[in-house]
């Protein structure tokens, strides 16, 4: 896309029906070659020291994540100590990213972080189903950001898109966006109902038409979650949009990925999608909330020779 | 910040290198009559082994030996136990796979990603297939009682040295027949690990019989008189000089030869995707496939877009040591190689089309050379119609669906061609108007044994593979 004229893309905004045709343009995604390129990208051999440098970004990309029914304040507090000393017994241990909770939960967290460098991020309109009025959607993004949330996590609405009604879903994106004032916004896609790679390609251009700071794949409520493939066609799609607009987008991968193994893959396949300028919190998520402490397993055995059993790493 | 690979070399130690090698003869390992040569690793140019070099008598030794195997053990050998045999070389193949690949990278200077995951995976897979024929021939479509043709002669290149291998001796032995077997002088050291999987397998001594050797042994497998069948793989030249050596025998024959693939890329293609198959159209194993995709044909409309994109595809390709498990393009197999390649480079430069390479360091020793396009490239080039057996692509572009036909059939070779795009109707258009053996749809280099392949023109005859790669092998 590095040669689609600017005022295409305004167009694109302009009518549901130049939405439709704009979104439609978009080169396809051919499924079988999208899913043999993140295979080949998974064969790459991660060792010793870029080893090690790929779990400390790792840590630093996760957006660690509580979003259960039976969250507690303290809970919510001992994960926020965690993610300020993910490995209390090693300070050069980076922080992570972010904290990701329900929106009553995140005057607690911003609470907890104090003026830490850790964003809390809140999810919000309807999540995870989106199944509401645009009203209540919008209340629910403002009690998150008047909580105090930097980060907003916003679901986008499924039943318009599968049929066809590409503008109620981007008049959300903007409505949202409008809400959230400062605070950043991602938009997650759920790519696990959208079905197809054509169809997870055109949902990324429409959010990123619409405002979005990032785009996420999953709620984690759905199964699948992140996959490499949806990943790798979210990230090719927020290279184009930058490559026609000159705005970069960030990507969080959210849900699955638990092992150590899996994101430095992840990482693997955004060094060689889109390249350095990704490879940092600021642009690169990964949301997870068991993943954290395979990492720091890892991270230990790669600094002391040995594995500690998991009981030397705390639960939450 | 910036994600740097630390080396992670394939351990050599799993490969047991000889400082010399015989010949594999009758089920024995003699030594050679002539002189002996030196096989080097391309990436470093240390010389792996000395290897001999089989002289007239010794391919007439090699000869005798695989007719008596064939005339007392083999043909007459019922399927099914010719079949315990082939799967039992497969069965030891996949077991001996680390090695097997590590030796290939060694020799040949492909990375070991590929001997790993595709050469050697491969060259069982045909092993397995053709073990599933043996006892299934009066099955096959070629009459109710098949026989098998004699002693087959066959002569194979350095591109892919095992996997060509399997494709000549898999098929063979399945129909019943017996053979010997001349790898390229460059890239002798799987063939020679084969025999002794053979040996580990008992398979009956002069069913197969590797003499190594450059092409004076090459020349001496295809003339001699006791061979009933010649096949060969590689160069058009060499081809014509068999077909030649053969005319007016009893000899069959089949030639799978040289290639100068399009690779066709429509205007609402999968351009992500298409730019990979792009990629691992030319670069695999650094061009040097004969049905690589060595002419892009770019829809004019997309051409700015697919350029873009390749470029900073071409830019993320790891150039180095093929022993890494994170190399993308290993080394030229060989200095004569390279010197071709370089040339009609050069030439591409002097016609006037436009080169870019990829941005990346070369090692300093051993043969190599960076992956290159050339843009504005014309029918008329050189580039657009010698092979150049390397990772060098001509970009051209056409604007209808009947111009790139026209463009893609233009040239004397007709072995593979691509085909991108997401309309189904389109692709069976194209595809039947490609004259080319193989096809591919949104994909590009794909082998299976099930999956017959071979040429038009002057990119040979026959079909290895499938079904339909019996018929090279049987007597209907």
């Amino acid at each position: 896309m590095a040669s689609a004229p600017p005022h295409l893309l305004g167009e694109a905004a302009a009518s549901p029906a130049a939405l439709r045709r704009f979104l439609h343009g978009l080169p396809g995604v051919d499924q079988v070659g999208c899913e043999a390129r993140t295979a080949s990208l998974s064969t790459r051999s991660i060792k010793t020291t870029s080893k090690a440098w790929a779990l400390d970004l790792a840590i630093s990309t996760i957006d660690l994540t509580t979003l259960e029914g039976q969250d507690t304040v303290g809970k919510v507090r001992a994960l926020c100590a965690k993610a300020l000393h993910p490995d209390p017994a090693d300070a050069s241990c980076p922080r992570v990213a972010a904290i990701c909770v329900y929106p009553d939960l995140v005057a607690t967290a911003r609470a907890a972080l104090g003026d830490s460098n850790v964003r809390v991020a809140s999810v919000a309109t309807a999540f995870p189903s989106g199944r509401s009025s645009l009203d209540v959607k919008l209340q629910d993004t403002r009690d998150a950001v008047s909580a105090g949330a930097h980060e907003v996590d916003m679901v986008i609405d499924r039943g318009a898109f599968l049929s066809g009604d590409y503008q109620r879903a981007f008049d959300e994106i903007v409505a949202t966006k409008q809400a959230c004032g400062t605070a950043h916004l991602k938009v997650i896609l759920e790519t696990g109902e959208l079905m197809t790679y054509d169809n997870v390609r055109r949902a990324s251009w429409l959010s990123m038409l619409a405002g979005a700071d990032f785009i996420k794949t999953s709620t984690g409520k759905v199964q699948p979650a992140a996959t490499m493939p949806v990943t790798l066609v979210m990230l090719q799609a927020v290279r184009d949009f930058r490559d026609a607009t000159g705005r970069q987008v960030g990507v969080k991968a959210a849900g699955g990925i638990s092992t150590a193994k899996d994101a430095i893959r992840y990482l693997v396949m955004v060094n060689e999608t889109v390249g350095d300028d990704w490879l940092d919190p600021a642009w690169f998520r990964i949301g997870a909330s068991r993943l954290l402490n395979d990492l720091l397993m890892q991270r230990t055995k790669l600094t002391t020779g040995r594995y500690c059993g998991p009981d030397y790493f705390t639960l939450d | 910040m910036s994600f740097e690979y630390a080396p992670a070399p394939e351990s050599r130690s799993v490969v047991d290198l000889k400082s010399s090698y015989g010949l594999f003869i009758d089920g024995n390992w003699v030594d050679g009559s002539a002189h002996s040569f030196k096989s080097v690793s391309p990436a470093t140019e240390e010389v792996l082994a000395e290897i001999s070099e089989a002289s007239d008598d010794d391919v007439d030794a090699a000869v005798k030996a695989a007719r008596r195997a064939f005339t007392r053990v083999w043909a007459p050998m019922s399927g099914v136990e010719r079949a315990k045999y082939l799967y039992r070389i497969a069965r030891i193949l996949q077991e001996r796979a680390r090695e097997l690949a590590v030796l290939e990278s060694l020799d040949n200077g492909k990375p070991i990603k590929e001997s790993r995951d595709v050469d050697v995976p491969l060259v069982a897979a045909y092993f397995f297939y053709y073990a599933g024929w043996a006892d299934k021939l009066d099955h096959a479509g070629m009459g109710t009682n098949p026989q098998p043709l004699g002693v087959a002669g066959q002569v194979i290149p350095w591109n892919f040295p095992l996997l060509m291998l399997a494709w000549k001796i898999a098929p063979a032995l399945a129909c019943g027949n017996t053979v010997v077997l001349k790898p390229a002088e460059t890239t002798s050291l799987t063939a020679l690990l084969f025999a002794e999987i053979c040996q580990q397998a008992d398979l009956p001594p002069g069913v197969v019989n590797i003499v190594t050797g450059a092409g004076d042994t090459g020349r001496a497998v295809v003339a001699h008189p006791g061979v009933d069948k010649v096949a060969f793989t590689g160069s058009t030249e060499v081809g014509k000089a068999i077909a030649r050596t053969v005319a007016g025998t009893n000899k069959s024959v089949t030639l799978e030869l040289g290639g100068k693939a399009a690779n066709i890329v429509f205007d609402d293609a999968p351009l992500d995707q298409a730019v990979e198959g792009i990629v691992n159209g030319i670069f695999f194993n650094q061009g040097h496939v004969c049905c690589a995709g060595s002419r892009l044909l770019v829809q004019e409309s997309v051409y700015d877009d697919v350029l873009t994109r390749l470029k900073q595809r071409m830019a993320t390709l790891r150039i180095g040591d093929p022993l890494d498990k994170n190399t993308d393009i290993g080394a030229i197999n060989s200095a004569e190689q390279l010197a071709k390649i370089r040339e009609l480079s050069e030439v591409g430069e002097t016609e006037g089309a436009e080169r870019w390479s990829a941005p990346c360091e070369l090692p300093d020793r051993g043969f190599w050379f960076a992956p290159t396009i050339f843009t504005g490239v014309s029918q008329a080039h050189r580039i657009a119609r010698e092979e150049i057996f390397g990772p060098v692509l001509s970009v051209l572009t056409f604007r209808t669906p009947a111009e790139a036909v026209e463009k893609a059939n233009n040239t004397p070779f007709g072995l593979s061609a691509g085909v991108w795009t997401d309309k189904g109707s389109r692709i069976l258009w194209v595809a039947n108007r490609l004259r080319a053996g193989v096809v591919w749809s949104n994909t590009f280099n794909r082998f299976d044994p099930t999956s017959p392949f071979g040429g038009y023109k002057e990119s040979g005859f026959g079909r290895e593979g499938g079904r339909h790669g019996l018929e090279a092998y049987l007597a209907h």
